[in-house]
């Protein structure tokens, strides 16, 4: 009888412990990030002006603004989904329902992992000597585009793989069963089955474009001049929000412009994933 | 009486990589009659039904010798379309899959991928469909909800529906009530009763009582063989192969 009670408290014993260590992992980790977003926004949200939203700087007026680098952050974001998406969906696509050889397929899938894991910078490396260089573009946002969309290929072609995975293999064999042809089944069943993996892959994206510095400082330069078009913008440096957080705050000593460009980072982050989120549920029905 | 043939199988061999799964099956499936086929676990009964409407295409590795004829056609010609065989071969499968959809929109995809777009006349593919299915009374009042709401019986029914709505000519049941509860398995097996007054059906059954009660034709595959093929009654009355009166009196299986 007492061992068996001893043993029962002992245990509860263990289980308290074990649940107050677990609640301290869980509340450490939001505090810490809670720590960062609001230190962030406390620091950095009084620092953002109209000013700042809507010109570019001056020399002659001494004012800083940071809308050309806006332009350039939008510009290398959507610049590089609208090429990256179809290109690594469409590969996840052939590689999961298409590809018979499983073993080079097993190959790309560990070269691609790979690819994931490399230091941005030697993306920015190799995006500099073939674009800039070899190509002739120099400094420019396109060159900044076609680096990202290398960059960030593997990690959307994996996740959407892994999604395009979980979907069961009995809805395919139902959809082929009433005489659907694999295209159709694909488009019908498969895809908006496995929607929320690809929304992930695109969030992910999203978030390494936006806080990419290093990669970008190579290939689309810094500059913070506003073009006069689109095909301008595209062809000439213009350096992204992230670099030019760098750049004020490492070059010009503005840590308060640098704080306002990060708060801005981070609304402009939660406003494309809010979107994409959205979108992801519209597009699943 | 005459029978008209269905689905006739001549000197099939099955291979999965260097494994002979079917050895020289040869087999007659009469119209408007359900054949269940019978054998223990991996005798090739599943293999079988799934080279009629050509789904062991899916499975890698999978060779195939000798043919099948779908109404004289040979369904393993080059030339024949795969979409066009499955639209006339339905298949339920043994777990219920529908789609992560609505109920309706479950029950509209096979005609939907076909081509008909028109409301009305998928509303009546619906209603219809359901009712063939014996599940109209119980989901008309919900037909917007998701199919997966339903109990693993009303989603095998669901299936049936969803595969009667391409009007097939033929319907295959791949052990379509092993994952259900006997309730809904006897509205199942009165389902098919009622169907092959329309349709052809050939069942997967590891279920012998289920195999008297709902075939008129009864296959024992035993090996990768078949075994014996006759009718239900004669071939469980008084089977003429040593290893079929083995097998149906549980000696083994």
């Amino acid at each position: 009888m007492k061992a068996a009670e001893t043993k029962s408290k002992k245990r509860i014993l263990y289980d308290r412990t074990l649940r107050i260590l677990l609640w301290t992992c869980a509340g450490l980790t939001c505090a810490l990030l809670l720590l960062v977003i609001g230190f962030i926004f406390v620091r950095g949200l009084p620092n953002i002006s109209w000013q700042l939203l809507s010109t570019q700087p001056s020399y002659r007026n001494d004012t800083i603004g940071i809308l050309p680098n806006l332009i350039n952050t939008l510009c290398l974001i959507f610049g590089t989904l609208l090429i990256v998406l179809p290109l690594g969906a469409g590969a996840a696509v052939y590689l999961t329902e298409y590809a018979t050889n499983k073993k080079v397929v097993a190959a790309i899938e560990f070269a691609s992992e790979t690819l994931t894991g490399i230091p941005s910078i030697l993306y920015g490396l190799v995006g500099m000597l073939f674009f800039c260089n070899f190509l002739g573009w120099g400094s420019s946002v396109r060159a900044g585009i076609l680096t990202m969309v290398i960059m960030v290929l593997p990690t959307i072609m994996r996740t959407t793989q892994e999604s395009l995975k979980a979907v069961p293999q009995s809805y395919r064999e139902a959809s082929l069963g009433l005489g659907s042809g694999k295209w159709h089944m694909i488009r019908t069943v498969v895809l908006p089955s496995s929607m929320d993996g690809i929304i992930t892959g695109f969030i992910l994206a999203i978030g390494r474009i936006v806080g990419e510095s290093a990669a970008l400082l190579f290939t689309a330069g810094s500059a913070s001049v506003i073009s006069n078009s689109l095909m301008q913008t595209l062809s000439s440096s213009g350096g992204s929000l992230s670099v030019a957080l760098y750049m004020y705050v490492s070059e010009r000593g503005e840590i308060e412009v640098g704080f306002a460009i990060a708060a801005i980072l981070m609304l402009l982050t939660l406003g494309i994933n809010l979107a994409a989120k959205v979108a992801g549920k519209k597009l699943k029905k | 009486m005459e029978e008209s043939i269905v689905l006739s199988a001549k000197d099939l061999d099955l291979y999965y990589g260097e494994n002979q799964a079917l050895k020289k099956i040869n087999m007659d499936i009469p119209e408007r009659q359900v054949t269940a086929l019978i054998g223990p676990s991996g005798c090739g009964k599943s293999t079988f039904l799934k080279t009629l409407d050509r789904m062991n295409d899916l499975v890698q590795g999978v060779r195939i010798e000798g043919s099948v004829l779908y109404r004289g056609q040979d369904i393993y010609s080059p030339k024949l379309d795969v979409t066009w065989l499955r639209r006339q071969i339905g298949m339920v499968f043994q777990k219920p899959n529908p789609f992560p959809m609505s109920i309706y929109d479950n029950i509209a995809y096979g005609p939907r991928t076909h081509g008909i777009r028109n409301r009305k006349q998928l509303d009546e593919i619906v209603e219809r469909s359901l009712r063939g299915a014996a599940i109209w009374e119980e989901v008309k009042d919900r037909l917007k909800k998701p199919a997966l709401s339903l109990s693993g019986g009303q989603q095998q029914r669901i299936c049936i529906a969803r595969a009667l709505a391409v009007e097939p000519d033929v319907l295959l049941m791949d052990e379509a009530t092993s994952a259900l509860d006997p309730i809904s398995t006897t509205k199942i097996e009165d389902l098919i009763s009622e169907l092959k007054q329309t349709y052809t059906i050939v069942i997967v059954t590891h279920n012998m009582q289920q195999a008297t009660r709902v075939s008129d034709k009864c296959a024992f595959f035993l090996l990768g063989q078949l075994v014996e093929f006759g009718d239900t009654a004669q071939l469980f009355s008084m089977p003429k192969d040593k290893r079929t009166e083995d097998y149906i009196t549980g000696r083994f299986g």
